[in-house]
C-alpha cells in the first residue's frame, strides 16, 4: 500500500518546479503523439491510395505500401498520360489564376493599407449615404425597369454630382480612418453566395464568363479585406520618421511607397502573400459560378471527379496529391511565414 | 520621374497621391461587394422568367422570403417543426429568462448613459435576444420527435457545434505544446498542415476514411458488427461526418494563434502564481486566460465569420444529403440557382447575411468587448 502511494507520488510530481511530473510528461506526449497521427494520417492515406490498384481499394484496406500491397504507378499514369490536357490546363488555370489574383490583391490591398495609415482621410456622412441611395436606384432601374445601364448610371452620377454640391455643406459629419478601415475588413463577411449572383451576371453582360480575367478580378476582391487588415499592422510598425526625411530630401509620395516602405514591409508582404496565395488556390464556390470549361480551376476539376463515373478513389487521390503537394511543401517550407500571415491580426486582438 | 524634373504625369499622379492610393480598393469592394449586396437584395425581391432568348426579372415583393419562411420552401430552409416536449420547453423558458435577465441587467447599469447611446445599445440587443430566442425554438422544435432541421438549422449547428469543438481542441493543444516540451518545433509544423489542404481534397479523404466496408477503419467497424451501417443515409451520422472534417481543418487555426498567445505571455507571472501555490486549474482560470483571452474572442470572432459560409464540405461529402439533411445555407442556395430559382437562391442568401451579421456583430459587441477589457 505504501509503496503503492510512493510511486504514485513520484509519477505525479514534477522533478523541478515548473516542470512536468513523470505521468504528466507521457500523457502530454501521448496526446500530442495522437493528434499528429490524426493530422498525418488522412494525407498519408491520400497519397497511399493514389499508388493503389482497383482491387486493392475494393477487397478492403490495406495499409502499408510493399509489405500489404505492391504500389502501381496506374493512376498516375491514367491522369499525367492518358488524360494529359485535361488535367494540365484546370492546373495551369489554377497556378495562373492563384498567383495573378494574389499579386493584385496584394498591390491594390497594401497601397490602400499604406494610405490608411499615413494619410487622414474624411469622407462626408451624407455622401456616403447619398451614393449608396442612388447605386440602390440604379440598380433596381436596370434590373426591374430594364432602363439601360449607361443611362442610369450618367443620370445618378449627374444627381450625386448635384446634390452634393447643393447639400455637400449642410451636413458636417464625417468618417474617418478607423470608419474606413472598418468597412473594408468588414466587407469579409459578407457570404460569397450573396454576392457571385450579380458579379456572375455582370461578367456575362460583358462576356467575360469563364475567362481568367473574371477569377482574377474576383478573388482579388474577396481578399483585399485580408490584405488590407493585415498589411496595416505592418505598416504601422514602420516608423514614419524615414519617411519624412525622404519627403524632404523632395521624394515624391509614389516614390517614398515602391522604395523605402514596401521594402521595408517585405516580411509582412510575404506572410500575406502566401495566406491569400494559398486561400485562392483552394477557393471553390465563386470559381463553381465563373468558370465552366475554359478557366476550370483544380478544386472544380477535383470535386467533378464525382459525378462522372462514381468515386474511383486511386484517380481522385493522384490529383487531390497534386493539389495538396506544393502547399504543403510551401508549408513545411515556410510555415512560420505563413502562419505569421495567419496571425497577426488575430494575436493583436 | 528621372533626370530634370517630373513630367506631367507624374506630377499629376504626386498631386493627386492620396486619392490614388486609396480609390483602387474602395472601387474593387464598391464593384464587388457594394454593388452586388444591393443587386443582390434587388433579385431577392424578384422572379426570374425565362423569355424565347432570355430572362426578364419581375417584382414579386417579400414573397421569395414568404415562400422560404412560411410557404412551400419551409421545410427546406427552416425544417420541419414539432411541438416541443416538455425538456424542450422548459430549456427555452430558461434560455428566454437568461436573456430578459441579461437585458434588465444592461438597462440597470446603463442608466446614467445618454439617451441615445442606450437606446442603440438596447435596440441591437433587443435584435441579437429575438433572433438567439427564435432561432433557439427552431432548433428544439425541428430536433424534436416528428421534426426535422431544415438548412438553416444545419448551418447553425455547423457553424455553433463546429466552432466550439474546434475552439476547445485547439485551445487543449495549445496548452499542452505551451508546456516545457521537447520537439516543439514538429508539432507545430504537423498540425499546421491541414489548414493548408483544400476543403474539397478534405472532402473527398474523409469520405474515404469513413467509409465503413472498404477505409482503414473497416476491421473496427467489423469488429463491431457495423460494417454495413451507412452514415450517409444517417442524417445525424453524416452531419457529423461533415463536421469531423470542418474541424481537421480547422483547429490547426485556433491552436496556432491560442499558442502564439501563450507563448508572448510574461514567465514571471506564471512563477509567480505557482510560488504561491497556486495548482493548474487555478493558474489557468486567473492567470492563463485573462492573458490569451483578448486572442481567443479574435481567434472565435474570424471562425464565426467563415464558418457560416461553409459549401464545399457538404456538397462534395454527402452532396447534401441524406435528403437534405447536411445542406448548408450557401448549398442551398446554390441548388436554388442551379434550379433556375435566382429570386430563390438571392433571398436564402439574405438570410444567411442577415444571421451572419447579426450573431456576428453580438458577438463582437457583448463577448469580444468585454474580453478585451473595453
Amino acid at each position: 500500500m505504501t509503496a503503492e502511494a510512493g510511486l504514485w507520488k513520484r509519477l505525479t510530481t514534477p522533478r523541478e518546479l515548473g516542470g512536468m511530473s513523470p505521468l504528466g510528461a507521457f500523457l502530454t506526449y501521448l496526446a500530442l503523439g495522437l493528434w499528429s497521427f490524426v493530422c498525418l494520417f488522412p494525407l498519408y492515406w491520400i497519397l497511399i491510395t493514389s499508388f493503389k490498384l482497383p482491387l486493392h481499394v475494393n477487397d478492403g484496406p490495406v495499409y502499408v505500401p510493399f509489405v500489404d500491397f505492391t504500389p502501381s504507378l496506374h493512376a498516375w499514369e491514367y491522369i499525367f498520360v492518358d488524360l494529359g490536357n485535361d488535367t494540365l490546363r484546370p492546373y495551369l488555370n489554377s497556378v495562373v489564376v492563384a498567383l495573378a489574383s494574389t499579386a493584385l490583391a496584394l498591390l491594390v490591398g497594401s497601397l490602400a493599407a499604406y494610405a490608411l495609415t499615413r494619410v487622414r482621410y474624411r469622407v462626408s456622412l451624407a455622401a456616403v449615404g447619398l451614393f449608396l441611395l442612388l447605386l440602390a436606384a440604379v440598380v433596381v432601374a436596370v434590373v426591374l425597369a430594364g432602363v439601360p445601364w449607361w443611362l442610369a448610371a450618367a443620370v445618378a452620377l449627374a444627381l450625386l454630382i448635384f446634390l452634393l454640391r447643393a447639400l455637400g455643406q449642410r451636413f458636417r459629419r464625417h468618417l474617418g480612418n478607423e470608419d474606413i478601415l472598418f468597412w473594408m475588413i468588414s466587407n469579409r463577411i459578407l457570404p460569397p453566395v450573396v454576392a457571385v449572383l450579380p458579379i456572375y451576371m455582370m461578367f456575362q453582360k460583358l462576356g467575360l464568363l469563364d475567362t481568367h480575367l473574371a477569377l482574377i478580378v474576383t478573388y482579388a476582391a474577396v481578399n483585399l479585406p485580408i490584405v488590407v487588415w493585415l498589411m496595416r499592422d505592418f505598416f504601422a510598425t514602420i516608423p514614419y520618421e524615414i519617411e519624412e526625411s525622404a519627403q524632404i530630401d523632395g521624394a515624391g509620395r509614389f516614390r517614398i511607397v515602391l522604395t523605402i516602405v514596401l521594402p521595408l514591409a517585405r516580411a509582412g508582404l510575404a506572410a500575406t502573400f502566401l495566406l491569400v496565395l494559398i486561400l485562392a488556390w483552394n477557393e471553390y464556390l465563386l470559381a463553381l459560378f465563373l468558370s465552366t470549361a475554359k478557366a476550370q480551376t483544380m478544386p472544380l476539376l477535383v470535386a467533378g471527379q464525382n459525378a462522372t463515373r462514381g468515386p474511383q478513389w486511386w484517380y481522385m487521390s493522384v490529383l487531390i496529391v497534386l493539389m495538396v503537394a506544393p502547399v504543403v511543401v510551401l508549408a513545411i517550407a515556410l510555415q512560420r511565414f505563413i502562419a505569421r500571415g495567419f496571425l497577426v491580426g488575430a494575436v493583436k486582438g | 520621374m528621372r533626370g530634370t524634373g517630373p513630367s506631367f504625369f507624374g506630377r499629376l499622379a504626386e498631386r493627386w497621391a492620396d486619392q490614388i492610393l486609396i480609390w483602387p480598393a474602395v472601387l474593387l469592394l464598391l464593384a464587388f461587394s457594394i454593388f452586388p449586396t444591393i443587386a443582390s437584395a434587388t433579385l431577392a425581391l424578384s422572379r426570374l422568367d425565362l423569355v424565347p432568348g432570355g430572362f426578364t426579372l419581375g417584382w414579386v415583393g417579400l414573397r421569395n422570403f414568404e415562400r422560404l419562411l412560411f410557404g412551400s420552401r419551409q421545410d427546406h430552409l427552416l425544417g420541419t417543426m414539432a411541438p416541443l416536449g416538455p425538456l424542450a420547453r422548459g430549456l427555452w423558458l430558461l434560455a428566454a429568462l437568461l436573456v430578459l435577465a441579461g437585458l434588465a441587467r444592461f438597462l440597470w447599469r446603463g442608466r446614467g448613459r445618454p439617451p441615445l447611446a442606450l437606446l442603440a445599445g438596447l435596440l441591437g440587443r433587443l435584435l441579437a435576444a429575438a433572433l438567439f430566442l427564435a432561432l433557439l425554438a427552431l432548433v428544439l422544435s425541428t430536433n424534436a420527435r416528428g421534426g426535422f432541421p431544415g438548412s438553416l438549422v444545419t448551418t447553425l449547428v455547423y457553424v455553433l457545434g463546429g466552432v466550439t469543438i474546434q475552439f476547445l481542441l485547439g485551445l487543449g493543444l495549445a496548452l499542452l505544446v505551451a508546456r516545457p516540451i521537447e520537439g516543439r518545433r514538429f508539432f507545430r509544423v504537423v498540425f499546421f498542415l491541414p489548414l493548408m489542404v483544400t476543403p474539397v481534397g478534405i472532402a473527398y479523404a474523409f469520405r474515404m476514411l469513413a467509409d465503413t466496408g472498404k477505409g482503414p477503419l473497416a476491421p473496427i467497424w467489423r469488429a463491431f458488427g457495423l460494417q454495413e451501417f451507412a452514415w450517409a443515409a444517417d442524417p445525424w451520422a453524416a452531419r457529423i461526418v461533415v463536421m469531423i472534417g470542418d474541424t481537421w481543418q480547422w483547429t490547426p487555426f485556433v491552436f496556432l494563434a491560442l499558442l502564439a498567445a501563450l507563448e508572448t505571455q510574461p514567465k514571471d507571472q506564471v512563477e509567480a502564481a505557482r510560488l504561491d501555490g497556486a495548482g493548474p486549474l487555478q493558474l489557468f482560470r486567473f492567470v492563463t486566460w485573462p492573458a490569451i483571452a483578448p486572442v481567443a474572442a479574435t481567434v472565435v470572432l474570424i471562425r464565426l465569420i467563415e464558418a457560416f459560409k461553409i459549401v464545399d464540405l457538404p456538397n462534395v461529402l454527402t452532396n447534401g444529403g441524406p435528403g437534405f439533411a447536411t445542406e448548408s445555407l450557401t448549398l442551398h442556395a446554390f441548388i436554388a440557382w442551379r434550379t433556375q430559382d435566382l429570386g430563390g437562391s438571392a433571398a436564402v442568401g439574405y438570410i444567411l447575411l442577415f444571421v451572419a451579421v447579426v450573431t456576428c456583430t453580438s458577438f463582437l459587441n457583448l463577448v469580444a468587448k468585454g474580453a478585451r477589457g473595453r
